[in-house]
């Protein structure tokens, strides 16, 4: 749609050439340099600096099969993403709904606002505020043991569904976002058709609105999975002794064992899933868009 | 028509219930941050003692103010480059033109985990190292792509004939620009530099793998700090940061309706 609607009013590379070239030099120097980087570092044995030793190696990558660990974190990285979107589509679709059908005008502007706002703020400080409500002795607990009759013990904090909680938390405006862009395109008046040709709600939700707005559900869901499984600073923080996952198995390379080369190599298969995930998206992305 | 009213009605409670969920815990964190109880102990009582003790914590007003100048020079470079990218993308066609709109999905896309590792590898090959420079050529690198989508959508709602009137009438490029593109962009340009101001800002992944012990930012400070251990000093620096990057986005919102009513 936008290459229509962009008027290439004059044609050639050359004179669009001084305003292109700073922004993409920059691009490269820091976004595609480093990742090509990345790639050629993960097959060394050690970092080329200060007079090491190093050599070309496959090590780095057997290590990643030899080792049934990064796989077992590999997985549960990827179970966590399934789980967190799942989460976020349960939660976040029927919100997008009613934005998109129920609510009218400014109040549907103010509330569209207010639910994207989170999300544009500060995320590590988001995941932070959910150890003050989650901790034993916390919000969560005193409250219920306020409200209820009897005495539970709600400690929460350092557990898995704390890391889900939290995440879901982080990315659920997402797919707000994404689901109500297209639920909003739909034509209310095929709802009606469906509706006065006898369909009963339910079967105009399974047969009209949820296929039409499936793309904004699978771009959605690809936004949502792909960081997830990338991320480290959730887990480390809500999950304690239970949040290791494989983000934070490559940020313990770079950060406390210093094995960068195997750190390298992590990322990059990391790298490679995250891709292969958004070609599979892709098709359905480029209909949407 | 009842049930209908009555779906309507379960509608908004569940939106409400959404709301609840979203900003709960921030406010909960606000208020923890006035209670006088170092561990975080109810009931509430009311001081501002760990907003006063933030005066005198060094190392973290020193993380602040590379934090904000960061930003700030972010803002300033991605705009500029962003905006002369946008142009020239709006205004020219040529071969390739598909993939440099492409090559602007990376950044966005790959997990920061993998951007940030791999800028750190790539920045100590090449003897830059870690540090200030490291985070702030990292961070224009992010906030570029997002300067460049918001401006090129208010670009789609310039009338090229204006470029076109403006030169029949002998103006010529830098004034076509300088007088007529430019006024005409420029909210779009204003909220793609907030949104720059509040992509460096709130950065904490690639910051925390390019930053050393003396050259951090304000989020990985607090990271170190939460890592440490809970202090009532952190909700009161995180409730800043919160409130300043919210107030970001509504101005942004301001100048420009994200998603919105078309």
């Amino acid at each position: 749609m936008a290459d229509q609607l962009a008027t290439g009013s004059r044609r050639g590379l050359k004179p669009a050439l001084p305003l292109l070239l700073p922004a993409y030099l920059w691009l490269t120097v820091a976004i595609f340099l480093p990742l090509s980087a990345m790639v050629f570092f993960s097959f060394m044995t050690d970092l080329p600096l200060a007079e090491k030793e190093w050599a070309f190696t496959l090590g780095n990558y057997t290590a990643f099969f030899s080792q049934g660990l990064y796989l077992t974190l590999l997985l549960a990285s990827l179970r966590l993403g399934l789980e967190v979107t799942l989460w976020c589509v349960v939660i976040g679709y029927p919100a997008a709904y009613v934005l998109a059908k129920v609510l009218k005008g400014r109040s549907r502007e103010a509330i569209f606002l207010l639910i994207i706002l989170p999300f544009w703020s500060n995320g590590l400080v988001r995941i932070f505020s959910w150890a003050m409500v989650l901790r034993e002795g916390g919000i969560l607990d005193t409250t219920l043991n306020a409200v209820l009759p009897f005495k539970i013990n709600i400690d929460l904090m350092y557990s898995y569904p704390a890391v889900i909680i939290g995440l879901v938390h982080s990315y659920v405006p997402y797919m707000v976002l994404t689901c109500y862009l297209t639920l909003q395109a739909i034509d209310d008046s095929l709802i009606e058709a469906g509706r006065s040709l006898g369909a009963s709600r339910f079967q105009v939700l399974k047969r009209v609105i949820i296929p039409l707005s499936m793309p904004g559900l699978i771009a959605g869901a690809a936004l949502i999975f792909v960081p997830v499984v990338g991320s480290f600073m959730e887990p480390r923080i809500l999950g304690g002794r239970t949040g290791t996952f494989y983000g934070t198995i490559i940020e313990d390379q770079f950060v406390a064992v210093f094995n960068w080369p195997l750190g390298a190599a992590l990322s990059f298969i990391l790298l490679a899933v995250v891709l292969i995930i958004l070609a599979l998206a892709a098709p359905v992305l480029r209909r949407a868009g | 028509m009842a049930t209908t009213r009555i779906l309507e009605w379960l509608g908004r409670f569940y939106i409400f219930l959404l709301l609840a969920f979203l900003y709960l815990p921030i406010i909960i964190m606000a208020l923890m941050s006035f209670n006088a109880s170092p561990f975080y102990q109810l009931p509430f009582e009311w001081t501002t003692d760990w907003y006063a003790s933030l005066w005198q914590n060094d190392q973290l007003i020193a993380a602040t103010w590379n934090s904000i100048e960061i930003a700030v020079i972010t803002t300033f470079i991605s705009t500029v480059l962003g905006s002369m990218a946008s142009l020239a993308l709006y205004r020219y066609e040529f071969r390739g033109k598909k993939l440099l709109q492409a090559l602007l999905f990376p950044p966005i896309a790959i997990p920061w985990l993998i951007t940030g590792t791999a800028m750190l590898i790539f920045f100590f090959g090449i003897g830059i190292g870690r540090g200030l420079v490291a985070i702030l050529l990292g961070h224009v690198a992010l906030a570029l792509p997002y300067v460049i989508v918001v401006v090129s959508a208010r670009l789609q709602t310039f009338a090229p004939e204006l470029e076109e009137a403006a030169r029949s009438l002998g103006a010529n490029q830098w004034q076509v620009t300088h007088r007529v593109t430019l006024p005409w962009i420029m909210p779009g340009v204003i909220a793609g530099g907030l949104f720059a101001f509040a992509v460096s800002f709130d950065q904490f992944v690639v910051s925390y793998f390019l930053s050393t012990p003396g050259q951090t930012t304000l989020p990985v400070e607090i990271y170190a700090a939460i890592r440490k251990g809970f202090t009532p000093e952190i909700n009161a620096v995180s409730t800043i940061i919160i409130v300043v990057s919210m107030a970001l986005m509504l101005l942004t919102a301001r100048f420009f309706k994200f998603g919105g009513e078309k």
